[in-house]
């Protein structure tokens, strides 16, 4: 069985008066995997919490599939959870970790077991099934976490940051791992994660949120191609968004041509975005900018580079990727070009994009 | 480590050694005294190495106790001991797990006001109320009964508050995987934190075992039928025999036997010994 | 005071579990407590038959009593000999042990065990040891030239009580003060050495402060233990005497109480030691708040 998830008007008011998520409007389809992402403390936790039923909602409404769930029990949700530390009794075999949620409910023996085989050969566990979770590593543990969520073929996954605990290398292992199986089941799944990364590789979906509240949802290519704030803008994509301050393009070297680019840039704009990968140090067809600057200091990645620049002039910061190694010393005089739809504009008091005004005058004119 | 010298190490353990000596001296002197001949002692001082006469002398206590002195057979005593230190023990920790988790577990109101009505048993030890709660068992009609030597003294605020402090520990995790997974409260209380629990229950079972076992005070006062008498205040009785000098061979004899229980279980479990102990006080 | 993140709901559950402790609480500590403080008030004749409101007559009278008074200082020497005895034996041996590395085990075992003996059971070991006419260190104290006798002797009685008592308590106090030196950083120790402090130096400037927690502890604990948890050490063995010199506060209420049957002094004497155990226990408790917030 599957089911959407929505969420309407959720607020979560803690009886100190803290309130930790503040009016969220979401609706997750069928199949759907949502990823919540944001800062800690943003209220992504508490928010699957509140769908999980193990936070109550002060204000709100949630359906889970036509029911709403508001006052259910979690077990009564037909969800299935994986935490961030596991949670994994300590005392019982990874065998009856798996069983337990299906035997609460009253499952015949037989079908218990084929369901916790069946989980454990789809997650390579089945070695593991006899022993208790002390004799397991934190990828194992990890495994068997999600083999507790599988066995109950549920409507909902929900993941609680499932990954943090685990080192880089097994991290990356694991999200392939995760994405796979969620394309296999197609189960309706939301998760929770600090890491834009891990964010941007596993939803269909994204959903920033920043201080209790939604900033911006959509694919992960539509959120880095268009964040809707500044927030967004430095919070997705690594390295993170150079923010320029629209004065500094305006004033000293070069000033006059960029004003003549920049002319047609929506009023009110006063911050401008630039990607590190969007700065080319060769200059491209068509109308573009250039900048110069002076290399500070040189970081070669691998397959790509790392540049960080000062602007002439405005002395502002600037990081630039590049792809291999460029012949490039600290200390040179570099010029770089930057096309004139890789700038994001965004509003000099509310940080918010300023472009989707400006395209749909286009599009009305 | 900072090292130490051979001699001052010998000098160390010469020390421990009689440290050693003399904790044990006066349970020698028992075991001594307790395979004596009776008109041993007539003739002046104890004798140092043991007599010949362990079995007599045990089996005489073991089978009729000291009937002069009203003491019933130490076998029949020590079987009372037993049903009341495990009464104890058990209702303690029964009671004591159930509180802990009404109060770890769950909001309700006047949580606060159990919490401290708890607390306050540890305040009024038995030996400063005797007299109102020697009265309410009397009203009650529970003297010289097992249920009047254990009932009131089940009520454990130590066991309760290590409880308590160890429910604290348990990751929150768990108690939400097992919501989602389905538990209930009491499903919860039995397949988790029971299981969970289980080298503390056995820990604190231990320590309530000898305090259970080392009652004195409240069967003196609530038995006064020889059927209910436990081990360790009937020996009491022996030793004040109406007629002169108390027969020390047959008295020593019952002594050994009242000790060896809870010495045993200290010295199997050692290990739970201490950490009952040492937690318990924290 | 905290509970869990999540709790369960429940309207009644809660109650129900915590039910069997409240009820054996309330009939058997607070109603009998309440007694004892209403009794004190009371005078009974004696007959039992009548008893008059007297206010604070009975606590009056206690205090005005000289054997009450007697009772007050022999408790105070009591638990102050069987504390002062008991710790330092059990220092001295923890500190010894602690520097053993294959026999720490060994000695531990050896010298924990007395903690499962019944006050009353120590009482009469050392009662029989001391007994004058065929006890083994009467006969060797005589041959020191001193005559035991702890049933005409107030001080031989009371050094016999003290005895006992400390015996039983070496093992605790032991386990935590070896418990408390193993806490202690074996590096404090090495950079003592390094700047030339000796074995015995060491121990008094660097072991014994940073013990200092410990000891605190362990003296209230023993104080308490003194107080209320031995009288079956004296009613197994002095029964009070002689002449009161073994009379402490927790016999003298059972005396007056069970075999005196004045049931308002023996009341009014329960409540000044309620008033003391509380007074303990917050003096613990404040210290074992601020222990826990290191």
């Amino acid at each position: 069985m599957m089911a959407s998830i929505k969420l309407e008007g959720l607020e979560k008011t803690y009886p100190g008066g803290v309130q930790a998520v503040k009016g969220v409007d979401l609706e997750v389809a069928d199949g759907e995997f949502v990823v919540l992402v944001g800062p800690s403390g943003c209220g992504k936790s508490t928010l699957l919490r509140m769908v999980a039923g193990l936070e109550t909602i002060s204000a709100g409404a949630l359906y889970i599939g036509k029911r709403r769930v508001n006052e259910l029990e979690p077990a009564q949700r037909d969800i299935a959870m994986v935490f961030q530390n596991y949670a994994l009794y300590p005392h019982m075999t990874v065998f009856d970790n798996l069983a337990y949620g299906l035997k609460n409910r009253g499952f015949k023996r037989d079908e218990i077991r084929r369901r916790v085989e069946e989980a454990a050969r789809m997650l390579e566990i089945e070695a593991f099934l006899p022993r208790k979770p002390r004799q397991l590593s934190g990828g194992q543990r990890q495994r068997v976490a999600m083999g507790r969520a599988l066995v109950r073929e549920p409507a909902v996954f929900l993941f609680d940051e499932p990954l943090s605990n685990l080192d880089a290398k097994l991290r990356v292992q694991m999200r392939v791992e995760i994405k796979r199986l969620q394309r296999r089941l197609k189960t309706t799944s939301l998760y929770v994660t600090h890491d834009q990364l891990e964010a941007m590789t596993l939803g269909d979906r994204l959903v920033v949120l920043n201080g209790g509240r939604i900033e911006q949802v959509g694919t992960p290519m539509e959120i880095y191609a268009r964040p809707a704030s500044l927030f967004v803008a430095t919070f997705i994509g690594s390295p993170a968004m150079n923010l320029l301050p629209l004065g500094a393009l305006l004033s000293g070297p070069g000033a006059a041509s960029h004003g003549a680019l920049l002319g047609d840039l929506p009023p009110g704009t006063g911050i401008l975005g630039i990607r590190p990968d969007a700065l080319r140090l060769e200059a491209p067809h068509g109308p573009h900018l250039t900048l110069s600057a002076t290399l500070e200091l040189f970081e070669a990645a691998g397959a790509e580079s790392h540049l960080h620049v000062r602007l002439a002039g405005s002395g502002q910061p600037l990081v630039i990727r590049t792809a291999g190694q460029p012949a490039v010393a600290e200390g040179q005089r570099l010029h770089f070009h930057i096309t004139r739809d890789a700038l994001h504009p965004f509003h000099r008091e509310t940080g918010r994009r300023l472009d989707d005004t400006l395209k749909t005058k286009e599009q009305a004119a | 480590m900072v090292e130490h010298r051979p001699l001052s190490q010998l000098a160390a353990h010469l020390i421990l050694i009689a440290g050693v000596a003399l904790v044990l001296f006066p349970v020698y002197i028992a075991i001594v005294a307790s395979t004596q001949a009776p008109g041993e002692f007539l003739r002046g001082t104890l004798p140092l190495v043991p007599g010949g006469h362990a079995l007599e002398n045990y089996r005489a206590m073991w089978e009729s106790g000291l009937s002069r002195a009203g003491a019933p057979p130490v076998g029949q005593m020590l079987f009372n001991s037993l049903v009341m230190a495990l009464a104890i023990t058990v209702g303690k920790l029964v009671i004591s797990l159930l509180s802990a988790f009404a109060i770890v577990y769950f909001r309700f109101p006047f949580r606060l006001f159990f919490f401290w009505l708890i607390f306050v048993t540890l305040m009024l030890p038995v030996e400063v109320r005797i007299i109102p709660t020697f009265q309410v068992v009397a009203d009650l009609g529970m003297l010289n009964s097992f249920a009047g030597l254990s009932i009131p003294l089940i009520a454990s605020a130590t066991a309760t508050f290590l409880f308590r402090q160890f429910f604290m520990t348990v990751p929150e995790e768990l108690l939400e995987a097992a919501r989602v997974d389905g538990a209930g409260p009491l499903r919860f209380f039995k397949d988790i934190l029971l299981p969970l629990s289980v080298t503390n229950i056995a820990a604190l079972f231990v320590i309530l075992f000898i305090y259970g076992w080392n009652q004195y005070l409240w069967p003196l006062l609530i038995t006064t039928d020889s059927d209910y008498y436990t081990v360790v205040m009937g020996i009491q009785r022996m030793t004040t025999a109406a007629d002169g000098d108390p027969q020390w061979h047959l008295v020593m004899a019952a002594v050994v036997m009242a000790a060896l229980p809870p010495v045993l279980v200290i010295l199997f479990m050692q290990r739970l010994f201490v950490k009952g102990l040492t937690e318990t006080e924290k | 005071m905290q509970t869990k993140r999540m709790t369960f709901p429940g309207r009644w559950l809660p109650y129900a579990l915590l039910a069997p402790q409240v009820i054996v609480t309330l009939i058997f500590f607070i109603w009998p407590s309440l007694q004892a403080l209403y009794m004190s008030l009371l005078r009974e004749d004696a007959f039992g038959l009548n008893s008059t409101f007297v206010g604070l007559a009975n606590f009056a009278r206690l205090f005005a009593d000289d054997t009450y008074l007697d009772s007050l200082s022999v408790t105070a020497m009591f638990a102050i000999g069987t504390t002062l005895l008991s710790m330092s034996a059990a220092l001295l041996l923890a500190a010894t042990v602690n520097r053993m590395l294959r026999s720490r085990n060994a000695y531990t075992t050896l010298l924990v065990w007395p903690y499962a003996i019944a006050p009353a059971i120590a009482g009469v070991l050392w009662w029989f040891i001391f007994n004058p006419s065929i006890g083994i260190v009467p006969y060797a104290l005589e041959m020191l030239g001193y005559r035991w006798n702890h049933r005409t002797s107030g001080n031989d009685a009371m050094m016999l009580v003290i005895i006992a008592a400390a015996w039983k308590q070496i093992a605790y106090n032991f386990l935590f003060f070896l418990a408390g030196l193993q806490s202690i950083p074996q590096s404090l120790i090495e950079a003592a050495a390094i700047d030339g402090a000796g074995p015995v130096k060491r121990f008094w400037t660097i072991v014994f402060p940073l013990l200092s927690p410990t000891t605190f502890f362990l003296m209230v604990v023993n104080v308490v233990y003194a107080m209320f948890d031995t009288f079956g050490v004296i009613h197994a063995t002095t029964q009070g005497g002689p002449s009161q010199a073994t009379n402490t506060l927790v016999y003298k209420v059972y005396a007056d109480g069970f075999v005196g049957l004045n049931l308002g002094s023996s009341a009014a004497q329960s409540v000044i030691l309620m008033a003391i155990v509380v007074l303990l226990t917050v003096v613990q408790f404040r210290f074992i708040e601020r222990r826990v917030n290191y």
